[in-house]
């Protein structure tokens, strides 16, 4: 069907979209109005467009009234641009004839002023009646789908993403930054409520990721390139030098033993620092791979000095013993450098995590100067049997007289540290009201100590953790309530001497009380990666205020992000416990799957195309195109756009000397006549 | 360097010993300083808890006086000023309506004020504008062997943290140390002296002081180093009372601007040491090199 302005004929809807729009938008008014511009012959109000009755009329209005454009009045394109394009071509049109107005999110929702709002609605409706008029017919292209999928960040969402993909028959890769994967739940020592061992669950479940047949495992690496779109994407993948060949390591750790080394001398990341490794070394005894790996940082055989580009130099100092130890094996490489390795996927998820809030950031909890003030994640590996203390609690800080190391009698537990203040960051964190109760449970049966718990509120919304709190208050763990004003070692009375003091105001009792202990264990929050921004950018996510990677919706799309093929699981995207993380990253894995199985795209078609005879083959356009969509065909010395790339974004229009590019749905005389359209009303 | 000062009356009443020995200090670093003609009292912490608008009317016609000396910086050395004036062009860059009072109330007068004067601590000046490396290279009799106990007090670091931390500064930790003293950790730095509660609620007030010196000597300092005219006169003048009510507890309190006097090795009547009810003795010798 070729409709030329004349022919045109409009239907109009106002939606009243209950009282969102109808409160401040006079709906009959507009409908009124509309229906007095020329090449509208049809202008209603309605109650809700978005219903079934609603889209109804449209189709029946389509067929009885010879309809060929429709423009609907409501809520943002986003919502509702797809359901009202289904029913334009249910109707027998071409699903582009459409055209959509925002006057809830653009309108009513952002003014106060009924009669203004209204005459806003109706000069946006103006501009939509001129501008459709001038739609073409398009078609929606279907793109195959690539049937791998890209995990980064192998913490328990990326494992539990990876597992239900593979165990469906996908091929997954799965990227980790760190040596092995197990991410922050591998340093945990029991998990909340049930006080099930962190490690009995998730290593199964990682010796599982290692073996898998349809599972890649790329640890100690990194993604570094993203290009492509949905069911198409080549990403680069860095993997780090680890100095030892992984398909020749058989996990014997003798090069450790016989590291020139012979006692660990350098504070151990899986530990929090509390313990020491070699500079050979396996991160902890369940490290999926079970692969070592060398620190060039701190190894002999490299020296301090290093390239200009910041790789490490060999200087074949050492006697090398790793290497003897290591013999016909031969997994030792002291010349590996770091390696780049594409891949190509159609979907990715991105769980990469959270980083806790560093202590020090609020001196007044003293940590970093006491050294008997602790974080929570030190105390997990503190009480762990694996741990570096084999799992007895002792003090950091001076010993006892005798020697040995002292053990806390009492312990206060901050909560809150870098959470819901002004100061730090806003959101509350949601795990550490539970974490904190179940270090205290942990440190009581392990120190028997008095334990006092320093909250704002008790936040425990979860099934059984409410019960748990119960059990707590019964174990006779102190909770005081009020938020710790600081903690410090100047003493008021003989008792305080050589204690740590916390000094809270108690809300409940009313008083300023000081309370000494012998240990401070600091519940931190959680919050976004350093380096999430890049990470965002790398994706093409976008992110809240807070630094969270944000989700395409926070209640119907909550693994979705803005850009297609590209899902979000754990506490990337806000901080959660373990149950709502595996919850979500099987609904990302889920969200995967029904791509994949349905097998192709479809790509909106608001792709731009070169006029061929007006192209001048200037080049220009090619390097500002951030997909990499237009090609040169140098025998016709024209440029070309690959359709299949081109996102829509338009850049290449703006910037076409020759004025020769057009982009779909985004023409001159569409555009002209949606500016002429607002700028007529008055 | 040049900064319009404004003084306030304490540092021409019991905080003498501030100005009498900063204003040697400053020059000798080569910073020059102009007070501010006819300049009236900030109005301290106390009138901003009667009656804003005026309180916040008095402290602006400071600032209004200060711009019209075409400086764009202003050192206001007293904690109560500077809390105030910074207060104060908060309150007119923020608050549209006590912006009106008090350009009214400047009017009846001819004065206007922008709210644009950057009101700033001398420590933040000798630290950011200075800079320790200059400070060292002016001190010829280093202060090494002297502990002292750095006490910030309330009002430098709260509620407005412009240029150090809130809960726990540094800076004159910083500048003490590049003295050659031996500053002592103590977790009292910005914890209140007691404010004028020693003289309303002795009591309470007292109290507070009693436990700042108990500390501080419990720490081995020598000597509590003051950014505060009411800091000093609290810690200074009381020790009879604390050590009726609890025990004696003496330790001088002195600005930190004397003990930079004492390091250039300006003379007595520049670090005016006699003015301390407790007396600080300590004679650094010259330093080797000079």
């Amino acid at each position: 069907m070729k409709a030329t302005r004349d022919e045109v004929r409009i239907g109009f809807y106002v939606c009243h979209c209950g009282h969102n729009i109808a409160a401040l938008v006079d709906c009959p008014a507009v409908a009124r109005y509309v229906g007095t511009l020329p090449g509208v012959v049809l202008s209603r109000d309605y109650k809700y467009m978005c219903s079934d009755p609603g889209q109804e009329l449209i189709q029946q209005d389509i067929r009885e009234h010879r309809l060929n454009r429709v423009v609907v009045a409501s809520c943002s394109p986003l919502l509702h641009e797809h359901t009202f394009r289904s029913a334009v071509e249910a109707g027998g049109l071409n699903p582009f004839y459409f055209h959509m107005v925002n006057i809830r999110e653009h309108d009513s929702w952002v003014h106060t002023d009924r009669i203004l709002a209204t005459e806003k609605a109706k000069a946006l409706a103006r501009a939509a009646i001129e501008r459709v008029a001038h739609h073409k017919p398009l078609e929606i292209k279907k793109v195959p789908i690539h049937p791998d999928v890209l995990v980064v960040g192998g913490g328990i969402a990326g494992i539990h993403a990876a597992l239900t993909l593979a165990n469906a028959g996908k091929k997954v890769y799965l990227v980790e930054r760190e040596p092995s994967i197990g991410g922050h739940m591998a340093r945990f020592d029991k998990t909340f409520p049930t006080l099930d061992c962190a490690a009995c669950i998730l290593t199964p479940k990682m010796s599982e990721v290692g073996s898998h047949p349809n599972i890649t495992l790329w640890t100690y690496s990194e993604v570094v390139k993203v290009d492509g779109y949905v069911g198409n994407y080549t990403v680069q993948v860095k993997r780090k030098a680890r100095y030892i060949h992984e398909d020749l390591c058989t996990g014997c750790q003798d090069c450790i033993a016989n590291c020139v080394y012979k006692e660990p001398k350098f504070a151990d990341e899986f530990n929090e620092g509390l313990g020491k490794r070699k500079p050979v070394f396996i991160p902890f005894p369940q490290a999926t791979p079970q692969v070592v790996l060398i620190d060039p940082e701190v190894c002999l055989n490299f020296k301090r000095n290093k390239n200009p580009d910041g790789t490490p130099v060999v200087s074949d100092k050492c006697k090398k013993t790793c290497v003897e130890a290591c013999g016909e094996r031969g997994a030792i490489d002291f010349t590996q450098k770091d390696e780049l390795r594409e891949i190509r996927v159609g979907t990715i998820i991105v769980c990469t995590g959270f980083q806790t809030f560093d202590a020090r950031r609020v001196p007044a909890y003293g940590y970093g100067i006491y050294p008997n003030v602790y974080t929570a994640l030190e105390i997990e590996r503190l009480v762990n049997a694996s741990g570096p203390t084999g799992g007895e609690v002792v003090l950091r800080g001076p010993k006892n007289p005798d020697g040995t190391p002292r053990k806390p009698r009492s312990i206060g537990i901050i909560h809150c540290v870098g959470s819901r203040d002004k100061k730090t960051n806003l959101w509350c964190s949601r795990v550490c009201c539970m974490y904190s109760m179940k270090l205290a449970h942990l440190l009581k049966e392990h120190t028997g100590a008095e334990i006092y718990n320093f909250y704002i509120d008790i936040r425990t919304p979860g099934k059984g953790y409410e019960e748990f709190y119960n059990k707590l208050l019964e174990e006779g763990t102190h909770f005081i309530r009020g938020r710790v004003g600081e903690v410090t070692d100047w003493a008021m009375t003989p008792e305080e001497e050589g204690k740590l003091v916390i000094r809270v105001e108690d809300t409940l009792a009313g008083v300023v009380r000081r309370i000494p202990v012998d240990m401070v264990v600091l519940a931190t929050g959680l919050e976004p990666r350093a380096d999430a921004a890049e990470v965002r950018r790398l994706f093409n996510m976008s992110c809240g205020g807070d630094g969270w990677f944000l989700e395409r919706h926070p209640k119907l799309a909550p693994v979705n992000t803005f850009t297609d093929g590209v899902f979000l699981a754990g506490c990337c995207q806000g901080p959660k416990d373990i149950p709502d993380t595996v919850a979500q990253a099987g609904a990302a894995a889920a969200e995967a799957l029904a791509l994949i199985d349905r097998g192709y795209v479809e790509q909106e078609p608001n792709t731009a195309h070169i006029l061929d005879n007006e192209c001048s083959g200037c080049k220009s356009c090619i390097p500002l195109c951030p997909y990499t969509a237009i090609l040169f065909d140098e025998t016709r010395q024209k440029a070309y756009i690959n359709e299949a790339l081109c996102k829509g974004c338009g850049t290449c229009v703006g910037s076409c000397p020759s004025g020769s590019i057009v982009q779909n749905l985004f023409e001159d005389e569409e555009i002209f006549s949606e500016i002429r359209g607002v700028l007529a009303y008055d | 360097m040049k900064y319009a000062y404004f003084p306030g009356c304490s540092l021409k009443g019991t905080g003498r010993a501030y100005e009498e020995s900063l204003l040697p200090v400053l020059r000798h670093l080569g910073v020059e300083v102009q007070e501010i003609e006819d300049w009236n009292c900030c109005g301290a912490t106390a009138y901003m808890a009667v009656d804003e608008g005026k309180a916040c009317a008095a402290a602006a016609r400071n600032l209004a006086l200060a711009e019209r000396t075409g400086l764009r910086q202003m050192l206001a050395p007293c904690s109560a000023c500077y809390l105030v004036l910074n207060k104060a062009q908060h309150y007119l860059n923020e608050y549209p309506a006590m912006r009106r009072v008090v350009t009214r109330a400047l009017d009846s007068v001819g004065l206007q004020c922008r709210g644009d004067t950057a009101v700033r601590h001398p420590l933040d000046v000798l630290l950011h504008d200075v800079g320790l490396d200059a400070i060292k290279q002016k001190v010829t009799r280093p202060l090494t062997g002297l502990k002292v106990a750095p006490y910030y007090g309330c009002q430098i670091v709260r509620p407005y943290a412009t240029f150090d931390d809130q809960a726990n500064p540094e800076s004159m930790d910083k500048l003490l140390a590049a003295l050659g003293a031996t500053v002592v950790r103590w977790p009292l730095k910005t914890k209140c002296c007691g404010g004028s509660l020693t003289g309303t609620l002795p009591e309470a007030g007292l109290r507070l002081s009693y436990i700042l010196l108990k500390e501080a000597l419990k720490r081995g300092a020598d000597v509590i180093a003051t950014v505060c005219p009411l800091c000093q006169f609290n810690l200074d003048s009381y020790h009879a009372k604390i050590a009726a009510r609890w025990e004696p507890v003496r330790i001088p309190t002195v600005y930190f601007s004397q003990l930079m006097g004492l390091a250039f090795g300006l003379p007595a009547e520049q670090t005016v040491l006699h003015r301390g009810m407790v007396p600080l003795r300590f004679e650094p010798a010259p330093a080797a090199h000079a």
